[in-house]
C-alpha cells in the first residue's frame, strides 16, 4: 500500500465517520416529530389513519400484506412490458420465473438481477417497477427497525407504532429529497438522464455504435442510497454511465454508508442512551474496518499463480500493483476495496468491479459480512439482526453477573429467547440448504461453469446474498435459469420476512415489559467490555455456523493458490 | 445437617445406576440436546454392528465412537443424578428426625391419643415438655421453650407463645419445657418439612423461567448444528469427498451444546440444595433465581438490624457530679430493673465502679405508666431514672445548666437519654442506645456492590432512623412506618421497575410478603407469614436473606459460564474434526490442523473424548457453584468472560490434544 491508498481509505471511512451521527440525529427529529403537513394531506389523500397505533400482529401484517401488493404490481409491470408504452425497443416482456424473481428480488430490498437491465427492460419497467420497488423496500425496511426501537422504548405498551407514518416519514423527509439532490450530482458528473432509449455513438476508428441510455442517474442515487444496488446496466456500478468518475465513485460509496451507518446513532438518540447507539456503531464500525483490510490485503496481494506468465503484478506509476483482474483501471484496487466491502456489508448489492476475480479471501469477507448481515446491513433490518444478536449475548454474558439477564431495562426471557432463536435459524436453513440442494441436483450443478471451491463459491455466494437481501452477485454462475430464478426467488423472500417477524413480535413483547431500573449489579451495554463482547458473540458465531463452507470454499482456494494448485 | 462425601463409592454406585435408568428415551426427551446424542449414539451403534458383520476395517473406530457418545449421556445423567442424590440425603436426614409420635387430639368429649400423621388441618392437639410435636401448628395457648435442633442444627432452644408473632411451631421438634395447645395448620403430607422433602427430592421440581429461556436457546443452537452437519454431506460430495456417518454424528455432537445441557439439571438442583444447606426452604426453584435480580432489600430496625433493645453505651455526669457518683446513681437506679436496658446500664455503670455493693433496704420502685420512671428508695435517698419530661414534671424545677444540651445531643445523634436523679436533683443522663448487630455493615457493603440497595423500616422518628441507617451503613430508610405503610413503600419500588426483597415474621407482614418479589419469612413466625412468603429460614435469622441473594446470583452466574464455556470449545473441536474430514482429499488443508493431531481417527477420537470428559470434570463446578464476588457487574463479567469464554476456547485445544498424544501412545490412530 502507497500513501495514495492510505488517503484514500482515511478520507472515506472518516467521511462515514463525521456524518453517520449527523444523520442518525437528523432520522430520530423525523420520528420523533409531528407530522407534516405534506404528509398529512398525503395520508387524508390515501385514505390512511397514520395516527392509529397498531399492535406488533396488525404492524406485521400491513406490512406483508402492503408489500405482496407491492410484489404483484411489480411482477404486473415486467410481465405486461411487452404493450406496456417508453417501450420503443419493443422488448419481450420477461419469462415468467425472471419477472418472479425479479419482483421479489426488488420488493425485498436485494436487487438480484437475473437479468440484464440495458438488454431486457423497457425505461418503463426501469421506472415504474424497478424504481417503485427500490423505493418501498427501502421503505418497509427502516419502518420495521422503528416499530422494532419501540418495544425498547415503550413500557406497558400493546403497541408498537402505526405503519404508514413509519413508512412515509423516512420516504417524504429524507429518502425522496436525498435522492432527488443526488441524481442532480450524478447527472453532472455524467450519467444520462432521459426518456430516449439509445444514443448512436461514431467511435475513434470511425465505427457507430449504439449505447443504450434512460433515466440512469435518478435510479444511480436511489440504487446506493437505498442499498438496493440493483443496476441500469449489467455491468452495474463498473459501466461509465452509472459510475463515470473516481468522485462518483466516492460519492456512491458514501450514498451507500449515509443512512446504514446512521442507524446506531439513530437508535441511541431514538431510546435516548446517545453512547448505546456509539457502541453499537464502534462494533458495526470494527467489523467493516477488519472487512476492508483484509480485502484490501488480498487484492494487493500478487497471485502466485500468476507470475509464470509474466504478467506484471507491482504497483507502478502508471498501474495498481496486485491483483488488478476484473478491475476498473479508473479506480484501482483501493477504491474497488472500499466499493465492494460498503456494498456487501450495507447489502446493496451494487459492484464497481468483477466480483468473480476477487482473490479468495477477498470472497471469504464478502461472505462472513452476508452470513452476519448487520454490520452495518440492509435498510433498517440489519440493524434490527443487530439488535437479535445482541439480545442473545446479553443473555448468554448477563447470567455471568448473576442477574437475569436485561436489556436496556427489559428482562430477556423465554419468549425473547425463543423469538431471537427464530429469527437466527433462517439465515443457517436457507444458506447452507439451498446451497446443498444445488450442489446435489443437476439443475443446480449445470449452472455451474467454474470447477472446484470457486464453483462452489459461486453458488454459496448466490445463495448468501439472497438470504442477506444482497443482490450483489459473484457471477460466473447462470443464474437466469428456472431453478435458480425461483429458488433464489423465494430465498429473498423468506430471507426477508422470516427472520422480520419474530423480531417484530419480539418488540411487541419488549413494548409490554416494564423497563427495570438499573444499579450497580446491571450488566452495562454502553461500554467498551460490550463491545468486545458482542464482537466476540457474533464473530463466533457466524464462524461455527460457518465454518464448513468457508473451509470448502474461499480457505480452500486460498491454500490451493498458496500452494500452487490449480483446479 | 450432614454432608455426604462426594466421592463416597456407595453414592456413585447409586448415581451410576441411576444415570443408566435416564438412558430411557423417554426421560431423556426432556433433555433435548441429550436427545439428539442418543440418538446419535444409536445410529453410530448400528453401524457399528454392520461393520462387525461386514468388515470395513472402520469397526474399531466406530466402535470406539458409540461408546464415547453412550458415555457423554451416561456422564451427563449421572451429573443430574449425583444432585439428586445429594439433595435426598438431605431429606432423608430430615424424615429421620420425624419418628411417628402419637398426638393427644382435642375432640368434644375430651382427649383422644392418635397417631401424629393422622392429624388434619383443623384439629387441636395438645403437647407438654419432653414431647414431639407431631405435626405443624399455631399455639392457640400457652409458652413453651422449643428445641428446634432437630430442623434448624442450632442447638439453643427458642421461646413459642400463643399470639404474636411468634406463634407458629413445626413438626418433628422437641418440647423442653412448657405446654401447649397448638392448632393443625396443614394436613398430612402438605407440612413444611414434606415439602421440603418433596422440592429437594426432586419430584416436585419444575424448570425455573431462566432455565426455560436457556433451554431454548440450547435446542435453538442444536438445530443450527444440526442444519450445519446436514449440509456438510453436500457440499463434500461435489468436492468428490465421501463423508462417514460416523464423523458427521461425531462432529454434531462436538458441536451441540452437550456440557451444559448435561449440567443444566444439576445445576438448577444444586442451587435448591444450597440454599437448603443454609437452612432456608425456598418453595420453588424460581424463588431462589429471583432472589439473584433483587434491587431493594427492605429491612425491619428492630431485631434485624438492631438487637430487639437499646443499650446503655455512655453515662454523663451534670456538673459538678463525679464521674464516680454518676455511675453509682445509674447502678441503683437500675438494679431493680429487670429489663433489657435496665440489664445493661447496671453493666455499664459496674464496669466504671470498682465492685460497687448494695445499700441494704433498698425498696424498688417500679415503673407505673404514671410516673413513667423507676428506682429505688434507701439510705442513699430517691434515686430514680426517667424520660426527660417525666423527670422535670417529678423534679419540679429546670435542669442544671448543661444538661439539657446533653439531652439534646443524644437526641440528635438518634440514641434515647434517661436522666438520673438522686434526692430530685439531677446527676446526670444516661445514653442509651440501639445497638447495630456486629458484621452487618459489611455485609451491607457487600449488597451494595451487588447492586443491591438496603432500606430500613422502622417506627422511630425520622432522626433517630437516620442516625441508626448512618451507622449501620444502609442507602435509606422509612421512618414512622405503620405496618401498611410497607406494603405501599413495595408497590411504588416495583412501579419504578425494581425488585424489591423483604423479610417479615409477623401475620401483619403477610400482605407486604405476598406483595414482594422474594419474601424470606421467619420459620418462628406466624403461619401466615409464612404461606406468605415464598421462602422460609429455619434459622429465623432476618439477615439470612443477604445468603439468599448471593446463592440465587451464583446460580444463574455457573449456568452462564458453564453455558459460555460450552460454546467456546466448539471452535477446538471444528479444529480437530474439519480438517480431519477433508484433509485426505485436499493436503493443503493440513495447515489447519492446528493441534497438529496425529491422523483422522486419533483426531476425531480425542474430540469426542474430550467433548464426554469434560462433563464429570465439570461436576464438581456444578454442583459447587461458581464463586460469587460482590465486585460489581462489569467487573465480573470481565472475570467470567476471561475465565470461561477466553478458558473455553484455550482449554480444549490442550485437551485435545494430550488426548491424541494418549491415543497415539495406545497406537489407536
Amino acid at each position: 500500500m502507497i500513501a495514495n491508498d492510505w488517503i484514500q481509505i482515511l478520507v472515506s471511512l472518516g467521511l462515514i465517520v463525521l456524518i453517520s451521527p449527523l444523520v442518525g440525529r437528523y432520522l430520530a427529529w423525523i420520528y420523533q416529530s409531528p407530522h407534516l403537513s405534506l404528509e398529512k394531506g398525503i395520508y387524508r389523500l390515501l385514505g390512511l389513519d397514520a395516527d392509529r397505533e397498531m399492535g406488533w400482529k396488525e404492524y406485521a401484517a400491513v406490512l406483508v400484506v402492503s408489500n405482496g401488493f407491492f410484489f404483484v404490481a411489480g411482477y404486473l409491470v415486467l410481465w405486461a412490458q411487452g404493450v406496456l408504452p417508453l417501450n420503443p425497443r419493443h422488448l419481450p416482456p420477461l419469462s415468467p420465473e425472471v419477472a418472479f424473481n425479479t419482483a421479489a428480488s426488488f420488493v425485498t430490498n436485494t436487487n438480484w438481477q437475473a437479468y440484464a437491465g440495458e438488454a431486457q427492460l423497457s425505461n418503463l419497467s426501469q421506472m415504474l417497477a424497478i424504481t417503485f420497488l427500490m423505493f418501498v423496500g427501502a421503505n418497509t425496511g427502516l419502518a420495521s427497525l422503528v416499530a422494532i426501537i419501540r418495544g425498547f422504548v415503550r413500557e406497558g405498551s400493546a403497541t408498537i407504532g402505526n405503519f404508514w407514518s413509519d413508512f412515509f416519514r423516512f420516504f417524504l423527509r429524507a429518502f425522496l429529497p436525498a435522492c432527488a439532490l443526488m441524481a442532480l450530482i450524478h447527472v453532472e458528473q455524467g450519467s444520462p438522464q432521459t426518456l430516449s432509449t439509445s444514443v448512436t455513438a461514431k467511435t475513434i476508428e470511425g465505427a457507430s455504435q449504439t449505447l443504450i441510455v434512460g433515466p440512469v442517474a435518478s435510479l444511480e442515487s436511489l440504487k446506493q442510497l437505498g442499498t438496493n444496488g440493483g443496476g441500469f446496466y449489467n455491468a452495474n456500478g463498473a459501466h461509465p454511465y452509472e459510475n463515470p468518475t473516481p468522485l462518483t465513485n466516492t460519492l456512491e460509496f458514501l450514498e451507500m454508508g449515509v443512512f446504514t451507518f446512521s442507524l446506531p446513532f439513530f437508535f441511541g438518540r431514538m431510546i435516548g442512551r446517545p453512547r448505546q447507539g456509539q457502541v453499537f456503531f464502534a462494533v458495526v464500525f470494527a467489523l467493516y474496518v477488519a472487512g476492508l483490510g483484509l480485502i484490501e490485503y488480498s487484492e494487493k496481494t500478487p497471485n502466485p499463480l500468476l507470475a509464470p506468465a509474466a504478467v506484471t503484478q507491482k504497483t507502478s506509476p502508471l498501474q495498481d500493483g496486485g491483483n488488478m483482474e476484473g478491475k476498473e483501471t479508473r479506480f484501482g484496487i483501493t477504491q474497488t476495496s472500499l466499493f465492494s466491502n460498503t456494498t456487501i456489508a450495507a447489502t446493496t448489492g451494487a459492484v464497481d468491479g468483477a466480483m468473480d476475480s476477487m482473490n479468495p479471501l477477498a470472497v471469504l469477507v464478502y461472505l462472513v459480512h452476508m452470513f452476519l448481515n448487520e454490520e452495518p446491513g440492509g435498510k433498517g433490518v440489519g440493524f434490527a439482526g443487530l439488535l437479535k444478536e445482541a439480545i442473545l449475548a446479553i443473555f448468554l454474558a448477563g447470567l455471568m453477573v448473576g442477574r437475569t439477564p436485561e436489556f436496556l431495562g427489559k428482562k430477556i426471557e423465554s419468549r425473547e429467547i425463543k423469538l431471537a432463536a427464530l429469527s437466527l435459524l433462517v439465515t443457517p436453513i436457507l444458506v447452507l440448504w439451498l446451497t446443498g440442494l444445488s450442489l446435489l441436483l443437476p439443475a443446480g450443478k449445470s449452472s455451474i461453469d467454474n470447477p472446484g471451491p470457486h464453483g462452489f463459491m459461486e453458488v454459496l455466494y448466490a445463495f448468501a446474498s439472497g438470504n442477506a437481501n444482497n443482490g450483489s452477485a459473484m457471477a460466473g454462475l447462470n443464474v437466469s435459469t428456472p431453478y435458480y430464478a425461483i429458488a433464489i426467488g423465494l430465498e429473498m423472500l423468506f430471507g426477508r420476512f422470516l427472520p422480520l417477524l419474530p423480531l417484530l413480535a419480539l418488540a411487541g413483547s419488549l413494548a409490554r415489559k416494564k423497563t427495570l431500573s438499573e444499579n450497580a449489579g446491571t450488566f452495562r451495554t454502553d461500554t467498551p467490555l460490550f463491545v468486545l463482547l458482542l464482537l466476540g458473540f457474533m464473530v463466533l458465531f457466524a464462524a461455527l455456523t460457518f465454518f464448513p463452507p468457508l473451509i470448502l470454499g474461499p480457505i480452500l482456494e486460498h491454500l490451493s493458490i498458496v500452494h500452487n494448485i490449480a483446479f | 445437617m450432614k454432608k455426604k462425601n462426594l466421592l463416597d463409592s456407595k453414592v456413585i454406585l447409586e448415581a451410576s445406576r441411576q444415570a443408566l435408568v435416564m438412558l430411557n428415551p423417554l426421560k431423556l426427551v426432556r433433555n433435548p440436546v441429550m436427545f439428539v446424542v442418543e440418538i446419535g449414539s444409536v445410529i453410530t451403534t448400528v453401524i457399528t454392528f454392520y461393520s462387525l458383520l461386514h468388515p470395513d476395517g472402520e469397526f474399531l473406530f466406530t466402535a470406539t465412537v458409540s461408546i464415547w457418545l453412550w458415555l457423554t449421556i451416561g456422564f451427563a445423567n449421572f451429573a443430574e443424578a449425583l444432585a439428586e442424590i445429594q439433595g435426598r440425603a438431605q431429606a432423608e436426614s430430615l424424615r429421620a428426625t420425624r419418628a411417628d409420635t402419637q398426638a393427644r387430639l382435642v375432640v368434644p368429649e375430651g382427649v383422644r391419643t392418635v397417631p401424629g400423621n393422622t392429624l388434619k388441618k383443623g384439629d387441636q392437639f395438645l403437647v407438654e415438655a419432653g414431647e414431639i410435636l407431631p405435626t405443624d401448628g399455631e399455639i392457640l395457648e400457652g409458652v413453651a421453650s422449643i428445641d428446634e435442633s432437630a430442623i434448624t442444627g442450632e442447638s439453643a432452644p427458642v421461646i413459642r407463645e400463643a399470639g404474636g408473632d411468634r406463634s407458629g411451631v413445626t413438626g418433628g421438634t422437641r418440647i423442653l419445657a412448657g405446654s401447649l395447645r397448638v392448632g393443625v395448620t396443614n394436613n398430612p403430607g402438605e407440612t413444611f418439612l414434606d415439602r421440603m422433602i418433596s422440592l429437594v427430592e426432586g419430584a416436585t421440581r419444575q424448570k425455573t423461567p431462566n432455565e426455560i429461556a436457556l433451554t431454548i436457546l440450547l435446542v435453538g443452537l442444536t438445530i443450527i448444528f444440526l442444519v450445519v452437519v446436514a449440509s456438510i454431506p453436500a457440499f463434500s460430495s461435489y468436492e468428490g469427498v465421501l463423508s462417514s456417518p460416523t464423523v458427521l454424528i461425531a462432529l454434531l455432537v462436538c458441536l451441540i451444546p452437550t456440557t451444559i445441557a448435561g449440567l443444566l439439571p444439576a445445576i438448577g438442583i444444586a442451587g435448591i440444595d444450597r440454599a437448603f444447606r443454609a437452612n432456608v426452604i425456598a418453595k420453588s426453584g424460581k424463588a431462589v433465581e429471583v432472589a439473584g435480580d433483587i434491587d431493594i432489600l427492605l429491612l425491619d430496625k428492630t431485631g434485624t438490624i438492631t438487637f430487639g433493645n437499646r443499650q446503655a453505651v455512655q453515662l454523663l455526669p451534670a456538673k459538678g457530679i463525679s464521674d464516680e457518683e454518676m455511675a453509682f446513681s445509674s447502678w441503683l437506679s437500675s438494679l431493680s430493673d429487670d429489663t433489657p436496658e435496665g440489664k445493661s446500664i447496671v453493666g455499664l455503670a459496674a464496669s466504671l465502679l470498682s465492685s460497687p455493693v448494695a445499700p441494704k433496704g433498698l425498696r424498688a420502685i417500679p415503673f407505673t405508666p404514671e410516673t413513667r420512671m423507676s428506682g429505688v428508695d434507701g439510705e442513699d435517698g430517691e434515686i430514680r431514672k426517667g424520660a426527660e419530661d417525666a423527670v422535670r414534671a417529678y423534679t419540679g424545677s429546670s435542669f442544671p445548666a448543661g444538661v439539657s444540651e446533653i439531652i439534646a445531643e443524644i437526641g440528635s445523634s438518634g440514641g434515647t437519654p434517661l436522666v438520673v436523679t438522686r434526692n430530685k436533683t439531677v446527676m446526670g443522663v444516661i445514653h442509651l442506645k440501639d445497638v447495630i448487630k456486629p458484621g452487618l455493615k459489611e455485609r451491607f457493603e457487600r449488597l451494595r456492590k451487588m447492586g443491591v440497595s438496603t432500606v430500613m423500616v422502622t417506627g422511630d422518628n425520622p432522626l433517630t432512623a437516620r442516625a441508626i441507617a448512618q451507622e449501620a451503613g444502609l442507602d435509606d430508610f422509612f421512618a414512622q412506618a405503620k405496618p401498611e405503610d410497607k406494603m405501599q413503600l413495595i408497590k411504588k419500588e416495583q412501579e419504578k421497575g425494581r425488585l424489591v426483597a423483604m423479610t417479615g415474621d409477623g401475620t401483619n407482614d403477610a400482605p407486604s410478603l405476598a406483595q414482594a418479589d422474594v419474601a424470606l419469612a421467619m420459620n418462628s413466625g406466624t403461619q401466615a407469614a409464612k404461606e406468605a412468603g415464598n421462602m422460609v429460614d429455619l434459622d429465623s435469622d432476618p439477615t439470612k436473606i443477604i445468603e439468599v441473594v448471593e446463592i440465587g446470583k451464583q446460580l444463574l452466574m455457573t449456568r452462564g459460564a458453564l453455558t459460555t464455556f460450552s460454546i467456546a470449545n466448539d471452535v477446538a473441536k471444528y479444529f480437530a474434526i474439519l480438517p480431519a474430514m477433508f484433509v485426505v482429499s485436499y493436503p493443503q488443508l493440513g495447515v489447519l490442523n492446528v493441534m497438529k493431531l496425529a491422523t483422522p481417527v486419533s483426531a476425531v477420537t480425542s474430540a469426542i473424548i474430550f467433548n464426554a470428559l469434560i462433563i464429570p470434570a465439570l461436576i464438581p463446578l456444578a454442583l459447587k457453584g461458581i464463586r460469587y464476588r460482590p465486585v460489581g457487574a462489569s467487573a465480573l463479567l470481565r472475570r467470567n468472560l476471561l475465565i470461561y469464554g477466553l478458558g473455553g476456547i484455550a482449554v480444549p485445544f490442550v485437551g485435545i490434544k494430550l488426548i491424541d498424544m494418549i491415543l497415539v501412545l495406545l497406537h489407536f490412530t
